[in-house]
């Protein structure tokens, strides 16, 4: 910042290139400290023993923190829900955010307040959700039931009621519902970006060639949002990979409910052993890695020919 | 000219209100979107109306098995509680509400300045590895941050910074570098570069292009960022407990939610209910009338690839 | 590793510190301006009784400011957390909070709390406090917190009536009886037992208890001092014990909380509740009457034996203001700081010497049998095992009870290797 505010007081001009790399200096250091610092320090952590809770030598003991999370049953159950939470929530939310924005996609009176009530759940923590979501999706059924029990049989469709997040099938799929719920009107708006960002003449040529409606849609806007979907695909992954709150302000550190975050923190806080809980870090981020580096490398390609 | 991308979008949207008589096909459809939207519209308030209704049973007897039975009569003194604290509730929210708006605002404030510095640099500035630097930067944004809390404290502790609210400041203006120098980014590439070269004719320095041209064009990814900003660090648990280490002296509107409804043994969801209502009530209102501009910053190109 | 070796120099360093603080004679007056103490306890009763032993130190310490560092969350959860990181940064608060026992393990391993036998000697509270909890306390021949109250875990709660309803006349005293009281429910159309689920530590605080009953109190613990085998005849029978218990429970426990899990007894919808003794002073504060709304008795099977968990507080190496440190720890342990904390609280003073006519009635019986019972520790709070068994031993129950209580042997070796966790 400090070099910032001095070349403004000057306003010297500054050849372009370096002028550009000093503007963004700082961040860059801030970033390479706090990020990939702390990272490294990670990665370092996760070869030793470092164990808080004793008082034995650290030593590095090379990948067996991560040899041994192959054969920790409860680090694969972890992983194991946070694949079938990831599937549903983003399929769900996709699902879910584009119908809405196909319902909006024309303009329709009333849109803005439809849109900034969809987008509202964006604004809101699961810290202080928590515990509303664990009573909307309680299992009680019948007469004693709550929440979507209850509206279900309200509108008659009592049989679909379930055990919901504590089911012991479908935990993991019933825990993506209040991410779905958080995350729609995001999609929602991404969607509507994306219709929006179509020109009108493909549409207008596409009717004076005599398509009718949903082949337009099929045929010609549908193919011009792979991009907003890969966008949405990528920015729902990461938030699904990194779920925490969301679980345990819904369900606390239940078993049947725990995913890779959440068996970190109980490796890291409870446990007290540091080295186990950065293991499964590293892992986490790499899973992330995967998916999104090659994203950015394609996006960056992209940038490159505009 | 980005004012002609935002006027596009709405210009485009009234096109399509036209008036004119509608068809039978044409309304059916009409009639089963707004039945759907309703639809909608219901499902996703259902949690703040649960919310409410148990906000306003009073303080005690709150369970889940009367969660769903509207209150029998009115009882405003859960809100109170949670607003002003008894002896039960020694922390109360409003304590903390200031500080949090203090912190939260100074925090989005800072980032988007900097964010708009950076992405003016990434988009139109472009320096030998700043492709690759700027991608690094991006995924900076996915570290799962349970992960450094550990670090992250004791590099607090270290620099003296853990006993002010600024240390909260700091921490989301760092963490916050690289989304909001991606929207920043993606908000400049959209602006043609034939304005900027007009500039360089001139022997305009970097500076004063970005003064005279780029920022004036900067206001909607300004809204989208500060928008953002705001609400991350208003709902921001985890940097807010780890790094004020607990102390009633920094207690933010999280915090202060966690101090109200951690109670171990007795359970008091009436309070509970009520007190995330307020911490979620600023945030809301900000999504609910501002909505509107943080998706026209979306419309503008902001968050797409 | 840099790092590691920095951190060895400044635990030396406060070690140092500390032992020529001892020197200095534990009694030095306290002239510290600032004392900050580190809670789990920052609303409810507990909230309100702290601020009862504060106001006792304050008026000892008038010149201290009293500032309480809380992180709220079910038994500490994001407290230890936090606590951790701070404790790791080397900047513990001046005292902090934690169940007194083998929760206490990684912080004495790792070399961050003080000894405090002999403030326990110039307290006299080696005679105040019983002899086995004293025991319990001592590690290697020392202790390393004051306990400042006294919960009891083998409690259970019902509805007398519904009991009446049921035919359940008088409380189960054996397992057979609490089974055959079950049915008796179950005939009634009521369900027998009230579970709660959310976070697994309800359901496995009715393991513990199911463990104490079906083996008694030596072979129980015996199971934490290797004696008695995990994966032996004795657990195994505990575990049938259990899965039967599980099966007369609620349905749709999986999401409830105990509160909600009590409220299905005191309205009526559920016969039995074992549940801590905090449970009566939930249902105190909703102003139900005991005796009439509720009611009590020691746990089936575990009549005579206490199964105690406590908080505590604590000296930690290195605390900035550690002369106000010993000055709270005195309160913690004084007859009248835990005379002003525990009515509210709702949970019994550890010391034998209460002024009775301050509690309430459950509580006057309780202290009753906390002076005469046999005295056992409660796992799933912190009394047994350290936070690495805990965490892997909760998971383990989470894992039998989500998946339906099928999986007997599985779910023996889960808790052995629970048990193995925590040595590690």
């Amino acid at each position: 910042m400090g070099c910032v505010s001095k070349s403004v007081k000057n306003s010297r001009p500054l050849s372009s290139r370096i002028g550009g790399l000093l503007f963004v200096l700082p961040s860059i250091i801030t970033v390479v400290i706090f990020v990939y610092g702390l990272i490294i320090w990670s990665v370092n952590v996760s070869l030793t023993n470092q164990n808080s809770g004793s008082k034995k030598a650290i030593e590095y003991v090379g990948l067996k923190n991560y040899t041994d999370l192959i054969v920790d049953e409860r680090f694969t159950h972890s992983l194991l829900n946070l694949v079938k939470f990831t599937v549903v929530f983003i399929i769900g939310a996709l699902i879910t955010g584009f119908i809405m924005a196909l319902l909006l996609e024309k303009g329709i009176k009333g849109e803005g307040f439809f849109r900034s009530f969809y987008l509202y759940p964006m604004a809101i923590s699961f810290i202080a959700m928590g515990t509303v979501f664990n009573w909307i999706l309680n299992s009680a059924r019948d007469e004693e039931a709550g929440g979507l029990n209850l509206a279900l049989q309200k509108i008659g469709l009592g049989f679909l009621q379930n055990d919901w997040y504590v089911g012991e099938k479908g935990a993991m799929y019933a825990m993506a519902l209040p991410a779905i719920w958080q995350t729609s009107g995001y999609v929602l708006a991404l969607f509507l970006a994306g219709f929006r960002g179509i020109p009108d003449d493909l549409r207008e040529a596409a009717r004076v060639d005599g398509a009718s409606e949903s082949q337009i849609y099929r045929h010609v806007l549908f193919p011009q949002l792979t991009p907003t979907i890969l966008t949405i695909l990528i920015i729902l992954g990461h938030i699904s990979m990194k779920a925490f709150d969301l679980i345990i302000g819904i369900n606390g550190k239940s078993y049947i409910t725990q995913v890779v975050a959440v068996y970190m923190w109980e490796a890291t806080f409870d446990s007290r052993n540091y080295a186990k809980g950065t293991a499964i870090a590293i892992v986490l981020l790499l899973m992330i890695a995967i998916v999104v580096v090659p994203y950015l490398r394609y996006n960056n390609k992209q940038q490159a020919y505009r | 000219m980005s004012k002609d991308i935002v006027d596009l979008i709405t210009a485009k949207h009234n096109v399509r209100n036209k008036k004119r008589k509608l068809t039978g096909t044409e309304r059916f459809w009409l009639i089963f979107r707004y039945i759907s939207l309703i639809f909608i519209w219901f499902l996703v308030v259902m949690p703040i109306y649960v919310m409410v209704i148990n906000s306003l049973k009073g303080v005690k007897n709150v369970y889940l098995v009367n969660a769903f039975k509207l209150p029998e009569k009115l009882d405003f003194s859960a809100w109170s509680v949670a607003w002003s604290g008894t002896d039960y509730f020694p922390q109360s929210i409003s304590d903390s509400m200031s500080r949090t708006l203090f912190f939260v605002i100074q925090s989005a404030i800072i980032s988007a300045i900097i964010g708009s510095i950076n992405g003016y640099v990434f988009a139109k500035w472009k320096f030998k590895g700043s492709n690759f630097i700027f991608t690094l930067f991006l995924f900076g944004m996915f570290i799962p941050y349970q992960a450094i809390m550990i670090p992250l404290v004791r590099i607090a502790t270290t620099l003296e910074i853990n006993k002010s609210i600024y240390v909260l400041v700091l921490a989301h203006i760092i963490y916050g570098i690289p989304i909001c120098t991606l929207i920043f980014r993606n908000y400049y590439e959209a602006i043609p570069n034939e304005l900027i070269e007009a500039g360089r004719v001139d022997k305009a320095s970097m500076v004063r292009i970005y003064r005279s041209i780029i920022l004036p064009l900067s206001i909607p990814a300004f809204v989208v960022v500060l928008i953002w900003q705001f609400t991350s660090a208003w709902n921001d648990f985890l940097f807010a407990i780890f790094l004020t280490g607990g102390s009633p002296k920094l207690a933010v509107a999280t915090t202060a939610l966690n101090f109200i409804t951690g109670s171990t043994n007795q359970v008091y969801y009436g309070v509970n209910m009520t007190a995330s209502l307020i911490v979620s009530l600023p945030t809301l209102i900000v999504y609910i009338f501002l909505g509107r501009y943080f998706l026209r910053g979306l419309l503008s190109g902001s968050l797409k690839g | 590793m840099h790092k590691s070796s920095f951190r060895l120099v400044a635990a030396a360093a406060a070690i140092a510190l500390a032992v020529t603080g001892c020197s200095s004679g534990s009694d030095s007056a306290n002239t510290d301006k600032e004392f900050e103490i580190f809670t789990w306890w920052a609303s409810g009763g507990e909230a309100a009784g702290l601020q009862g032993m504060i106001d006792v130190y304050t008026g000892q310490n008038p010149e201290t400011e009293f500032i309480n560092a809380a992180v709220a969350g079910g038994a500490g959860v994001n407290a230890k957390a936090v606590l951790q990181s701070r404790l790791d940064a080397n900047e513990p608060p001046d005292s902090f909070q934690a169940h007194a026992g083998m929760e206490l393990d990684g912080y004495v391993r790792g070399g961050q709390l003080e000894d405090l036998t002999s403030l326990y000697a110039s307290e006299g509270w080696d005679k105040i406090f019983p002899a086995d909890l004293i025991k319990t306390l001592t590690v290697d021949g020392k202790i390393y917190s004051v306990p400042v109250n006294i919960h009891r875990a083998n409690v259970l709660w019902w509805n007398p009536a519904t009991a009446t309803k049921a035919g359940v006349t008088m409380a189960p005293a054996t397992l057979d009886e609490f089974f055959a009281d079950l049915e008796k429910f179950k005939k009634a159309g009521v369900t027998g037992l009230a579970l709660a689920g959310k976070g697994d530590w309800a359901i496995a605080h009715l393991l513990d208890w199911m463990l104490l009953a079906s083996m008694g109190a030596d072979k129980f613990e015996g199971l934490y001092n290797g004696s008695t085998s995990w994966t032996g005849p004795e657990v195994a029978a505990g575990i049938k014990n259990f899965q039967k218990a599980l099966s007369y429970g609620n349905k749709g426990a999986g999401n409830l909380d105990w509160p909600d899990a009590g409220k299905l007894v005191t309205s009526g919808k559920a016969g039995f509740f074992i549940m801590g003794d905090w449970a009566s002073a939930q249902w105190q504060s909703d102003g139900l009457k005991l005796g009439t709304d509720y009611t009590f008795a020691a746990a089936p099977g575990t009549v005579g034996i206490y199964q105690w968990l406590s908080d505590s507080f604590t000296l930690p190496v290195g605390a900035p203001h550690r002369n106000a440190a010993i000055a709270w720890l005195k309160v913690c342990g004084s007859q009248a700081g835990q005379d002003a904390f525990n009515p509210k609280k709702g949970s019994i003073s550890a010391r034998t010497d209460a002024d009775l006519a301050l509690y309430d009635d459950y509580l006057k019986s309780a202290s009753a049998d906390w002076s005469k019972d046999r005295l056992v520790g409660s796992t799933v709070h912190g009394v047994n095992g350290n936070n690495a068994h805990m965490a892997a031993y909760s998971a383990a129950v989470g894992k039998y009870f989500s998946g339906g209580f099928k999986d007997n042997a599985g779910f023996a070796k889960d808790l052995a290797a629970a048990y193995e966790a925590g040595k590690a």
